[in-house]
């Protein structure tokens, strides 16, 4: 696997422009190094590599569901095989990737060097976290051999407990992967109170750490009860106890509340990360301190707690009472005012800056274009009378992949390309970086955008037909070709993206400790870092203190100022 | 990528009375969505290109922080979201709150078709109703959730199964219109399509007198054919063929033998065919799963013998 990687980065070690000889991917060879490591950035490459490769799996499944709908009646699959496909997509993209995705691998690199510390609080349970993983995914593997799934990721009773698919594998695999969220969250909960570096006080953090401090508190908190319920939802199947399913006396909404009390939480583990991914990328890419620090890490611990008591609103149909409706729908909204408070003040910082496109930053920017459809689409659902019409339609289906894919995956992928070089020691092409980002912004909006129209006319989700639809509405063929065409151009631009990354390892241009000129302490250490991340512990200051860096063409990177506000022109990289 | 006639370019055309509701609702929203998101993408690109990196031009001094700005942009989308959640609410109050004389109709979605059953037990896999009159439905679900959804009356409701859902509607023009199930159901999820039928002022009544007395009036087996075709056909055919996932073919079973996973085989006649509606997991046929869920009290003795004598029919 990556022993390829720390191969390939050796050679030019020797001399001083380099990376260090010994690094964290040189430090120790062989699989068992790798496998039996508590290195918190060796255990993020392999959660990198696993995530990857779930996100390829679960991109096919959407793939092969968007070819079937290319036109009505059967196109490529049966009802079946088309149920399957589209369960399996959610499932893989959500349990394996999406969920686990920004905390597990950037979290998992990045937050022990942000604070300063040689890593995770407890890197065996860190450990035991990716070996979980590794489980929940050989349970989704066995249960694509042994009758696949067609739930749909929501494993809606008394469907789920009455399918003769493979229910309980994947649920199992869920229940484990939840036991691998929460020991990555009480790892993280306990390295940012107890690992930050003298200085570091909660208001010095890094925003991404208290981006990764809120989604642990959902984490660890919200997780239990995913696991309960599914422990009772395999519980009805085998023993036909009465909790879920009203043939033995069960109550099919309690699930959903259930379900909902988890899996809405669930979308902040996906997006709050995200957020704090681009409040770090915003920063040092316009050369600005951020703007509205507090402001910002007050939002992301009010969505973490508001959160919490919003699950209502995916049951407003289901038949609630008007009050309980009510309720849950003004909370709904007021977990909208956090996140409008962070996009205001990412613009606020790239004011009067010295704005770079790089490519960290083009998905920042796409970041806040296609988050600001996500975002504001979710306006609509959270009205009570408007998602009478618009619930379980299309509109939802739009919503939420602008919400996922270009909020929380375009989020995972500015993070990605912004700690590329701490993590490989290899800076990738720029051009290439760019061109992907580009094809990725169109590719969302073409596959996404009709699904908008498509669900306000009246399409239903998870239907394998439209056939039946056609007579009054021809305009559903033309919308589900544009969207099927946009999920063929996001596969070409994933395949951009991935093979410049996958490029730049084997012939990537040597990465400077500090190549965007962040102020946060990642980048004091070598690219990629030691072992043991800090030779002496070091001192935090103001983490966006982005203007006592300067760009050193000699290394093509960022050195602190030697003296603070040198007069005279700077010198600027040139990768835009 | 034209809407449909008579409708906006994102919704189709109102039909019922409380769609104006949710209509004013959606282009409000669309409206305070809209100016927003533009701002954001206009803010975005002109600091993009206005304070783009330049050789020899650094970053400006400004503010990292500014009470008033913050709580500004907090107050006032906060305002706003205060109005649209009213808007949303009295709509939605508007859409749960059945007048009193409504006229009934109850609802039964099934695994994968939809029937309704009009006050005079005459019941039609499509929703027939009369124009201008409330009209409210009491829906119940024999397997699993399933959820009507008519997009021209802007109505939906989850029909779950062990318990009762009710919601209503008064359709404001004759026509006919899309009603589907929007909650997953399983293999045949997208053909849980039908229509409804609004009949012009004065032809309700009729029609249905008509439909009534046409049911009534059929020999068993044309009636049988007619019931198998609304209730049976999702998993049933009647040509020998095998439906995915269903149960066998109707066709020539009647006087065969049939052996099962459990207990001596048995020859098919009219009892064992009684026994297989009301009781379908008694005895389980050979090569089939327990799927099927009992038509006791969804058919009355005379609809089971129909659905009998037309199954004879079918050598």
């Amino acid at each position: 696997m990556s022993q390829t990687a720390a191969g390939a980065l050796t050679p030019e070690s020797a001399d001083g422009s380099g990376p260090p000889a010994d690094n964290y991917l040189t430090h120790a060879h062989g699989v068992r190094s790798w496998l039996f490591t508590l290195d918190h950035k060796r255990i993020a490459v392999m959660y990198l590599v696993g995530i990857l490769g779930s996100f390829v799996l679960g991109g096919v499944f959407a793939l092969l569901v968007r070819t079937e709908l290319i036109r009505p009646g059967p196109t490529i699959m049966s009802k079946d095989m088309y149920n399957h496909m589209f369960t399996l997509h959610g499932a893989v993209m959500i349990f394996l990737f999406i969920i686990p995705g920004i905390p597990a691998v950037l979290g998992n690199f990045a937050l022990p060097l942000l604070v300063g510390a040689k890593d995770v609080a407890f890197p065996r349970l860190n450990l035991a976290s990716l070996w979980l993983w590794m489980i929940g995914a050989v349970f989704f593997v066995v249960t694509l051999h042994v009758g696949g799934l067609d739930t749909g990721w929501t494993f809606y009773t008394p469907y789920s407990t009455e399918t003769p698919s493979a229910v309980i594998p994947a649920a199992l695999g869920a229940f484990v992967l939840g036991f691998s969220s929460i020991f990555t969250g009480i790892n993280f909960i306990a390295t940012i109170h107890k690992l930050r570096a003298p200085g570091m006080t909660w208001f010095k953090m890094p925003l991404f750490c208290w981006a990764l401090y809120a989604t642990a508190i959902i984490q660890v908190l919200a997780t239990p009860v995913l696991g309960i319920t599914i422990l009772l939802l395999a519980a009805e199947r085998v023993l036909e106890v009465g909790i879920f399913n009203p043939k033995w006396g069960g109550d099919p909404v309690l699930f959903q509340h259930f379900f909902w009390f988890y899996s809405h939480p669930a979308v902040y583990i996906m997006i709050l990360p995200g957020m704090g991914v681009i409040s770090e990328v915003v920063a040092v890419f316009s050369r600005k301190h951020i703007f509205g620090y507090r402001f910002i890490a007050y939002s992301s611990v009010a969505i973490a707690v508001w959160g919490f008591l919003v699950w209502g609103h995916h049951m407003f149909t289901s038949g609630m009472t008007p009050l309980a409706a009510m309720i849950f729908s003004a909370l709904t909204f007021s977990v909208s005012i956090p996140s409008a408070i962070k996009v205001f003040n990412w613009l606020a910082t790239m004011y009067k800056g010295s704005i770079s496109l790089a490519t960290p930053m083009c998905y920042a920017l796409a970041f806040l274009f296609l988050f600001g459809i996500g975002g504001l689409t979710g306006l609509f659902l959270g009205t009570l009378s408007t998602d009478v019409h618009l619930h379980d339609t299309y509109f939802v289906v739009a919503h939420f992949h602008y919400v996922m894919f270009g909020g929380a995956m375009i989020a995972f992928l500015a993070g990605l390309h912004y700690w590329w070089p701490k993590i490989t020691g290899r800076r990738y092409a720029e051009r290439w970086g760019q061109l992907g980002a580009l094809l990725t912004f169109l590719g969302v909006n073409l596959t996404f955008f009709p699904q908008f129209i498509l669900g306000s006319r009246g399409m239903p989700r998870r239907y394998y037909d439209y056939a039946g639809l056609l007579d009054r509405h021809p305009d559903f063929q033309q919308l589900h070709v544009l969207s099927s065409i946009g999920a063929y151009l996001t596969a070409v631009a994933i395949t951009v993206v991935l093979g410049t990354l996958i490029h730049s390892v084997f012939r990537g241009r040597p990465a400077p400790a500090n190549p965007w000129g962040g102020a946060t302490l990642e980048w004091q250490c070598a690219s990629p870092p030691p072992y043991d991340n800090f030779a002496s512990t070091p001192t935090a200051g103001d983490p966006y203190a982005v203007d006592e860096f300067e760009y050193d063409p000699a290394i093509d990177g960022y050195v602190r100022r030697s003296a603070p506000n040198p007069p005279g022109p700077c010198p600027v990289p040139s990768h835009d | 990528m034209l809407a449909e006639a008579g409708g906006t370019f994102w919704l189709p055309p109102q039909s019922s009375s409380t769609a104006r509701y949710v209509d004013a609702a959606f282009h409000l929203v669309l409206g305070i969505s809209t100016f927003f998101f533009l701002l954001i993408v206009a803010l975005m690109v002109v600091f993009v290109l206005r304070y783009r990196r330049r050789p020899g031009v650094g970053p400006a001094k400004s503010p990292s922080h500014s009470t008033a700005l913050e709580i500004t942009w907090s107050v006032i989308p906060l305002g706003l979201v205060v109005v649209i959640f009213s808007l949303g609410f009295y709509g939605y109050m508007e859409i749960r709150t059945a007048p009193r004389t409504a006229y009934e109709i109850l609802v039964t979605a099934q695994k994968w078709k939809w029937t309704f059953r009009y006050p005079n037990g005459y019941e039609d896999p499509e929703l027939h109703v009369p124009v201008d009159e409330p009209v409210r439905l009491v829906m119940q679900s024999q397997d699993v959730i399933h959820s009507l959804f008519i997009p021209a009356f802007r109505l939906k409701m989850d029909v779950v199964p062990g318990r009762y859902t009710t919601t209503w509607f008064r359709a404001i023009a004759p026509g006919e219109y899309d009603l589907t199930c929007t909650e997953y159901c399983g293999t045949g999820h997208s053909d849980m399509v039908t229509k409804v039928v609004v009949h012009a002022p004065g032809e309700f009544e009729p029609w249905l007198r008509k439909a009534d007395e046409q049911a009534q009036s059929l020999a068993p087996v044309d009636a049988g054919r007619r019931l198998v075709t609304q209730r049976c056909a999702s998993c049933h055919s009647v040509d020998g063929t095998q439906v995915p996932n269903g149960g066998p073919s109707f066709k020539g079973i009647f006087g065969q033998t049939h052996t099962f996973t459990k207990g001596p085989p048995q020859v098919v006649d009219e009892n064992y065919l009684r026994e297989s509606i009301l009781d379908p997991s008694k005895r389980i046929r050979e090569g089939y799963e327990d799927r099927m869920s009992t038509f006791r009290g969804q058919l009355t003795d005379k609809q089971i013998t129909n659905i009998i004598e037309y199954i004879k029919s079918l050598k």
